[in-house]
């Protein structure tokens, strides 16, 4: 029981992977920075925009709509977010939970923050959060089929094991998922689903800086949203250690490959970054259909591939 | 000086309202978030929501109509906020001060934590403003 609530409160959980997804949020800023060759912030911007959010901004209740439901969303979303987080990063630092079939509820725990965002955004009455909400709505039913033919793909490629720890080991003993022509095709269209689900640059369309002015998020203030904030720093983490975990054989620690584990996380991150920086956002029918479309085929016929041993 | 003052400083989220504005004012803030002065190494961001900003920056002239508007944002802004006048249509109503639509310069408007003068004024001259905006602290 202490040991579930250290889990959860401090090491993979809350304190840890706020703080390393707020490194991470730092990098991309970063990176961001390079590419249009400007300088870049300080290492502790994200941490700064946190605690001013939290300690120093007043929040304001929308005045129609549901003051309660708008800020109860926020602390969902962190919760979805620190639970899947931690049951991503427990395998993969090899602590075994000993639960199996996990690897189904961390693809229902991965959605929690993104319906809490379209519940904060329908309470707060705004005209434009609820077409920032209907965006996110018809995200979700695009790429949710493909992120399940992933996890489903990857499943199938374990023979079959449901839980995340022991799909880590298989790839450890043998070799990485990624390896494979299979492995490669379920991880382009897990990075697409990434993308979608962070709701980053060619499917940000729910929060559209520039013709709906950031949507969902368009009356949070305060410390409502900075608990937006953190719940997106997680999914910073959690996200690129689930795909580290299933198709990149996890971590490792002993002697060198430390590094190379760690390294995983950033090297996604930054693949995510390139593919920000250089594509403009697309319209919320072409996402449909890319999904739909393009992604589900791609996720089909690596589990064809699959079957066929490739 | 508190941790909550430093992390206030150390990142400011910047809303853009331009009044009857010639866009000479617009362009040049614009420039200071371009590659050659890059404000986002100082934590400064331009934020599309004025829900989410720290400072209001108002400049061109405001007319009858921008009044209402000006002070509905004020209003709308969560507090802390400070805002800053730029320009000399936003200091004092410059060229426009006897118009008959002009509805006083800004500080008529809404309390201002800080102006910077010019027609329009440098990038360099809204940074230097903007700095010591942040080491008067609140």
């Amino acid at each position: 029981m202490v040991s579930d609530i250290f889990y959860f409160l401090v090491f993979p959980g809350l304190l840890f992977s706020g703080i390393a997804g707020g490194l991470l949020a730092w990098f991309d800023r970063k990176v961001t920075a390079r590419v249009q060759f400007r300088k870049g912030p300080p290492v502790l911007q994200p941490f700064y925009d946190f605690f001013k959010l939290l300690l120093v901004k007043e929040t304001i209740l929308p005045k129609q709509g549901s003051p309660i439901l708008f800020l109860l969303a926020p602390v969902f979303s962190v919760t979805g977010a620190v639970l899947s987080a931690v049951f991503i990063l427990l395998p993969l630092f090899n602590i075994t939970t000993g639960f199996r079939g996990d690897i189904i509820v961390i693809f229902y725990l991965l959605t929690i923050p993104s319906f809490s965002y379209i519940t904060g955004s329908l309470a707060s009455g705004n005209p434009l959060a609820a077409v920032g909400g209907s965006r996110e709505m018809k995200l979700i039913m695009s790429y949710e089929l493909t992120f399940l033919l992933v996890v489903a793909g990857i499943i199938l490629k374990s023979g079959g094991q449901t839980d995340l720890y022991s799909i880590i080991l298989t790839q450890q003993a043998t070799s990485s998922y990624i390896g494979s022509i299979s492995g490669v095709m379920l991880f382009i269209a897990g990075i697409f689903c990434l993308q979608a689900k962070m709701a980053i640059v060619p499917f940000d369309m729910p929060e559209a800086e520039a013709e709906i002015t950031e949507g969902i998020f368009i009356e949070y203030s305060g410390a409502a949203y900075a608990l937006i904030k953190l719940s997106k720093y997680i999914m910073l983490l959690a996200l690129p250690s689930l795909i580290a975990a299933m198709l990149m054989g996890g971590f490792r620690f002993e002697g060198i490959n430390i590094v190379w584990s760690i390294l995983k996380i950033p090297v996604i991150v930054l693949l995510l970054t390139l593919i920000r920086n250089t594509n403009p956002r697309i319209k919320i029918k072409q996402a449909v259909s890319f999904f739909l479309v393009w992604m589900n085929l791609l996720a089909v016929g690596a589990i064809v591939l699959i079957f066929f041993g490739l | 000086m508190g941790f909550k003052n430093y992390c206030f400083r150390k990142s400011l989220w910047v809303f853009h309202f331009g009044g009857a504005s010639c866009n000479n004012c617009d362009i040049e803030i614009l420039d200071c978030l371009t590659p050659r002065h890059d404000l986002e190494r100082f934590g400064i961001l331009l934020v599309g929501s004025i829900r989410h900003a720290d400072v209001l920056l108002v400049n061109g002239s405001i007319n009858k109509h921008d009044r209402e508007r000006l002070v509905e944002i004020y209003n709308q802004a969560p507090k802390p906020i400070l805002v800053v006048a730029i320009g000399a249509c936003g200091c004092t109503g410059g060229l426009f001060a006897d118009s008959i639509t002009f509805a006083g310069p800004v500080d008529k408007v809404i309390p201002v934590d800080a102006y910077i003068p010019g027609c329009p004024p440098k990038p360099e001259a809204i940074i230097a403003g903007i700095v010591k905006l942040v080491k008067k602290g609140r």
